[in-house]
This record gives structure tokens, sequence and C-alpha cells, in this order.
């Protein structure tokens, strides 16, 4: 049985949380101190790297490992862009943590920049969420009245400015180097790589992109030692993490553990499946993440368990589907958006989104040909790892995972509508008049 | 037109927090929206001429974006999450009853410019399925009716509150927000909402918490 472990959530029900005092009556900013005054940059870099932290953005890479790249003695200047821009279809964990507790993550802004010797950082947040925005202006405004921000923190002489960003709606610049394109004020186009960012990002210069769980995740470390940090997790997935459940669950919520619990866990913490209700297919980290069905319920939801099963960790967001819902129908919808979502850089996703969406249509209305299965897989085949980022590869795995274990009811698209099959109506939550 | 000196002199507010221009152009475009309503020629003139760039160069950008409208915008913008989750969860029927109640169909406005209404992607709230937005504003938990009786709400000028956010004002205030400029208005709404603080309570009640600091060390 999994321990549950709240320390990014730990004060999230208290009605300031979200204030420079609340935080600060926990502790906070004394480990930013610490690491100011009493440690090195490489060391602070050094704690991470022995914590094993790795990237809570959904590909896993080592958050210290990805600052050590970092040049020094370079002349240029270093930046921190901090990817707060939580878009992937079912992930909602960064948007509350930011309304919550803001100024975790600013800490986490301040030691993650004098280790990489970074003196202006950004924070990248999507447009849509207005209020997260505020509660992050807002904590960033605080921590500059307080001396935490600018010129000489703590009396070390080192300067910091952090610029608060709003995007504008584009799902895309989620991904690192379109985000530094459109921070740039550019289309949010994602760059050929290498360069790295961390050698070539903002502005041609060396920088580090990290998700907001991440880098809220380095004050503890700091705080209680990188051992404190890797006593938590598995072998390779240190540390604790957020788990959010939504969909056909009793209980939706944000679950903070140690890497490595399972769904059938967690399940159980959310109440179980809604009344009278079986899990049909679930995404371990967002819709980019090859679906997962009722065969993994005992998947250490860690980045390798939950690559061993055939998906990815992602986002760690767990969108549950239960019996009552047609998987062509839900793939379709995250087919329409990954379409919409496309920056249309490269042909294999731009087109292929397009075709895809064409086909996965006919097949919900029961208009599909025999060819038709097939058909979608050779245009994932054709669309996987042939474009510049991930969004094109996101976007097969629903499909090709949904074909996997679901063939019948894209066979079933030949000749019965979707909402026949499964009545889109048994699926909502809705009830009485509104049903 | 309604663009001023005063909006002039706040793009240069905004051009100051960037060690270079140009990333300074979606929050501007964000302020040509929050006084015109939607990005108009002029406010692409004014952003084009303050960055020195061409309004070829500005009308790329703000036509790649899903936030930046063409068109004049409603006094609120109304959203409806529509992707996979919230869709299933009832939010295809809560669309389908916004649009019936105000008589227009996606991407359009009614014709008293009150509202304009858009199915929108992810929201990062599909704890709190299925969710709408207003003025991107979280309302959390919705149901046909409960919309509804929103969108009456806001007709009569009635206060409105979001779930987890401020008192509703407009589409144009919240723009302001987007550009960077403080509304003092970040203590309005709770810290969090109670699915997101399910874990947490569950883990109080059960007595549980991460190790203690400096726990690991003795052990070892």
């Amino acid at each position: 049985m999994t321990t549950l472990t709240p320390v990014l959530s730990a004060h999230w029900d208290e009605p300031d949380s979200y204030t420079l005092a609340g935080y600060q009556r926990h502790g906070g900013y004394e480990a930013a101190r610490k690491a100011l005054t009493t440690m090195q940059p490489d060391e602070v870099i050094q704690a991470v790297k022995d914590s094993g932290l790795r990237g809570r953005g959904g590909a896993g890479f080592p958050t210290g490992m990805k600052w050590g790249f970092i040049p020094q003695g370079d002349g240029k200047p270093h930046y921190l862009v901090v990817n707060a821009d939580e878009s992937e279809p079912g992930t909602c964990k960064d948007i509350p943590l930011m309304m919550a507790n803001p100024h975790v993550l600013v800490e986490g802004v301040i030691i993650a920049s004098y280790a990489i010797r970074g003196n202006h950082a950004f924070i990248y947040v999507r447009g849509e969420v207005p209020h997260v925005l505020r509660r992050v202006q807002a904590a960033v405004a605080d921590a500059y009245k307080a001396g935490l921000l600018g010129k000489d923190v703590f009396g070390t002489g080192f300067d910091l400015e952090v610029t608060v960003h709003a995007g504008a709606g584009a799902y895309i610049c989620g991904e690192e180097t379109a985000l530094l394109d459109s921070l740039e004020g550019f289309r949010g186009q994602p760059r050929l790589r290498p360069p790295f960012p961390a050698v070539a990002g903002l502005y041609a210069c060396p920088t580090v992109v990290n998700n907001v769980e991440s880098i809220a995740s380095v004050p503890s470390i700091i705080a209680n030692g990188p051992e404190w940090f890797a006593s938590m997790g598995t072998e390779k997935s240190k540390g604790y993490t957020l788990y959010s459940l939504s969909g056909h669950v009793k209980n939706p919520g944000q679950f903070e553990a140690p890497l490595g619990i399972t769904l059938r866990e967690l399940l159980d913490l959310a109440g179980g499946m809604r009344e009278g209700s079986t899990l049909k297919f679930w995404t371990p980290g967002g819709s980019s993440t090859p679906l997962l069905t009722d065969a993994h319920l005992d998947v250490p939801l860690d980045y390798e368990g939950v690559g061993g099963a055939g998906s990815m960790l992602g986002t760690k967001a767990l969108q549950i589907f239960d019996q009552t819902t047609s998987v062509v129908r839900a793939v379709l919808r995250w087919t329409e958006f990954y379409k919409h979502e496309s920056c249309g850089k490269c042909t294999p996703c731009r087109e292929g989104t397009w075709w895809l969406v064409q086909i996965l249509e006919r097949v919900e209305k029961g208009e599909g040909t025999e060819e038709d299965i097939e058909k979608l897989l050779d245009l994932c085949d054709n669309i996987l790892g042939r474009s510049f980022c991930a969004l094109a590869d996101g976007a097969t795995s629903p499909i090709t995972s949904a074909i996997q274990y679901f063939r019948d009811e894209f066979i079933a698209g030949t000749h019965t509508p979707a909402w026949e099959l499964y009545p889109y109506e048994a699926s909502s939550l809705l009830v009485g008049a509104d049903a | 037109m309604s663009l001023t000196d005063t909006t002039r002199a706040q793009m240069r507010e905004i051009i100051a927090r960037y060690p270079q221009p140009r990333s300074a152009l979606l929050p501007m475009l964000h302020l040509v929206q929050s006084e015109e309503g939607y990005v108009t020629p002029e406010g692409i003139e004014m952003c084009a001429d303050e960055l020195g760039i061409t309004t070829a160069q500005v009308t790329g950008v703000a036509t790649f974006y899903t936030m930046y409208k063409r068109r004049p915008v409603g006094k609120h913008h109304i959203g409806v999450c529509t992707n996979t989750l919230c869709a299933v969860m009832g939010g295809d029927a809560i669309f389908a009853a916004v649009k019936q109640n105000l008589g227009v169909g996606n991407d359009e406005t009614t014709a008293d410019g009150e509202f304009t209404v858009e199915h929108i992607e992810c929201q990062a709230a599909c704890d709190y399925a299925p969710v709408m937005t207003v003025d991107w504003e979280f309302f959390d938990k919705q149901t046909p009716s409960s919309a509804v009786e929103l969108l009456d709400d806001l007709r009569a000028g009635r206060e409105v509150r979001s779930t987890r956010g401020p008192v509703i004002e407009s589409f144009r205030a919240t723009e302001r927000v987007l550009a960077g400029f403080l509304d003092g208005k970040s203590d309005q709404g709770p810290s969090a909402g109670e699915p997101s603080l399910l874990g947490l309570r569950i883990a109080h009640e059960r007595g549980e918490a991460a190790p203690a600091a400096g726990a690991t060390e003795q052990e070892a």
C-alpha cells in the first residue's frame, strides 16, 4: 500500500496558501536562501542530479543533467524558461499548483536560475487561465517587494529578473522549442534540433526549459536533501509527484504520491469507478500517451513501468473511461484536437491529422470501409517519427492503441454508428432534465 | 478607433519587460484586444510600428494563435470544453444548449453584441469536468441547465462569480490581465477547489505524509 506524500500540495487547504505570508509560514524561501548563501551553483546542480528528479512535463529527462548541459564561462546570458503552458488533454496538475502555491514555483525559479548562472527567467503561462496568471503575477510582484527577486538577492550579489508571460492559445507552445519561438514573438513552431536549447535557446543563448512541477520540486530537494527526495519512488523514478484522476470515477482529483503507485491504488483513493461502472480504457499521461485497459491496473506508474506496458508516464494525467464510452468517439475527438493544434510546419502532421479525422468521422458514423483500419494504421505509420516534434507522434498514440485493444469497435464502424453501439448520453454525468 | 497614446505608452511598458522587443508581441496583441475587443488593423499597425517590424509579420503571428480574434468579440466570451473527457462527461450537451440558448453557432457573436461562443480545448481542469469558461475564468462541473442559468445571469447584469476565480467583468478586462497588467483580483476565489484537495484530505485522514526531513539520513 502506497502512502500519500503531499509536499507541493501540503498547504493548499489553507485560505492564504497562495500568498507570500502563507508560503513563508511553512519555511518558504528558506531553501533559496540556503542555496544562494551556502552552496555553489555546481553544488546545487549536483544535488538535483543526486535527487534523481526527472522532468515532470512528460518526457522524464533528468532535470539536473539538463542544467548541467548549460555551458559555463561562455560570456552569453543564460535563461531559465518555465513551461507553464499546461495543455495536454487530461492534464490538470500545474494549473492548481500555480493557483494554490505560486511561490513554490518562484522559489524554484530562484534556485534554478542561480544554478545555471541565469539572471533573467520567464514563466510562460498558457493564456486561457487568467486567474492562474493573476496568482503568479502577484507572487512575482510580492517576491520583488520582499527583495527575493531583483538586485542582490539575499545580499549575495546575485541579480534575478522574472517576467511572467501569457500565451495565446496554442497547444504546440508546450513543446519547448515552439515555446521559445513564441516567447520571441513569433508563431509557435518547433525548431530542428540540434542545436538544443541548452546551447542555443532563447535569443540563441543557453536556455533551460523546465516544467512547472519540476521547478517547484527543487526547493524541497534543497531544503531536505537529495537523499530525502530519492527515498521516495522507485529505483529509476525518484520522488513524489502529482497524479490527476478524471473521468468516470466517483471522486476525481489530485493525489500527490511517490512515483510507482498503481491505478488500482489511485482508483481506491478516488472512491472507485462511478456507480455500476467498470473500467474500459484510460490514458496514463494525457491523450498523447497510448491507451491502456483494465489489464494494466497494477502497472507501477513510473517512467519504466508505464513504458514497459507499451505506453508512457507522460504528465500523469489519468483519464478514466468506463464501459459506456465509445473508443471511436473518444479517439476522433482527440484527433480533431491534434488536427486543430498542428502548427502546420511538417507535412506528415499537417496533412496526416487532417486525413485521420476524415476517416475516423466516417467510422464514427458507421460508414467506414473494410480498408479503413489498415489505412488508419498506415497513416499513423507515416506520421510517427516523421515530424520535427512529438505532437505528430502523440496524435498517432490514441489511434494505434485503440485499434490494438478495441479493433472490433472499428470493424463495427463499417456498419453501425458509434452512438448506437454506445449511446452518448449513457457516458455523460448528466441526469434528470439535463440528460 | 480606441487606441490612444496611453495604449502606445503601455506597449512600451510591455516591451521594457523583455531583453528583446519582439518578445512583447503576444502581450501587445492581448492589449490591443483589451482596447478594441479584437485584433484590429489599427492595432496591428501600432504593434508593427512600436516593434519596427512589418504589419505582415504581426498578422502572421496574430492569425496563428486561437485566442486572437479577427472579428469583434462580444462583451463576454463563452467557452465550452469539448475535448474528449469533458465532451464525454456532458460537454457536448452543454455546448449544444449554449448555442441553442443564444441562437448562434461556434465562433459567432449574438446580434446584441453580448456573447461570443466558442468550443474550447482542454482547460486543464479535468477533475472538474464538464468545464466551461466565461471570459476565460473557470466555471466547474457544469450542466446544460446551469450553463443556461449562467447566461441568464450575465444577460441580466447580475453578479457572477467564477468557481475558482473572480467576479466576472468582461472579455476586455481579462485581456488586460493577459497583457500583464495587474488588476488586484488575485485574492478573489479559493486557494483550491475540492477535487484539487482530495488527496491532501485523504492523507490527513489517514495520517500519511512525506518522510520527515533528515529521517532518511539517520536510517542510513
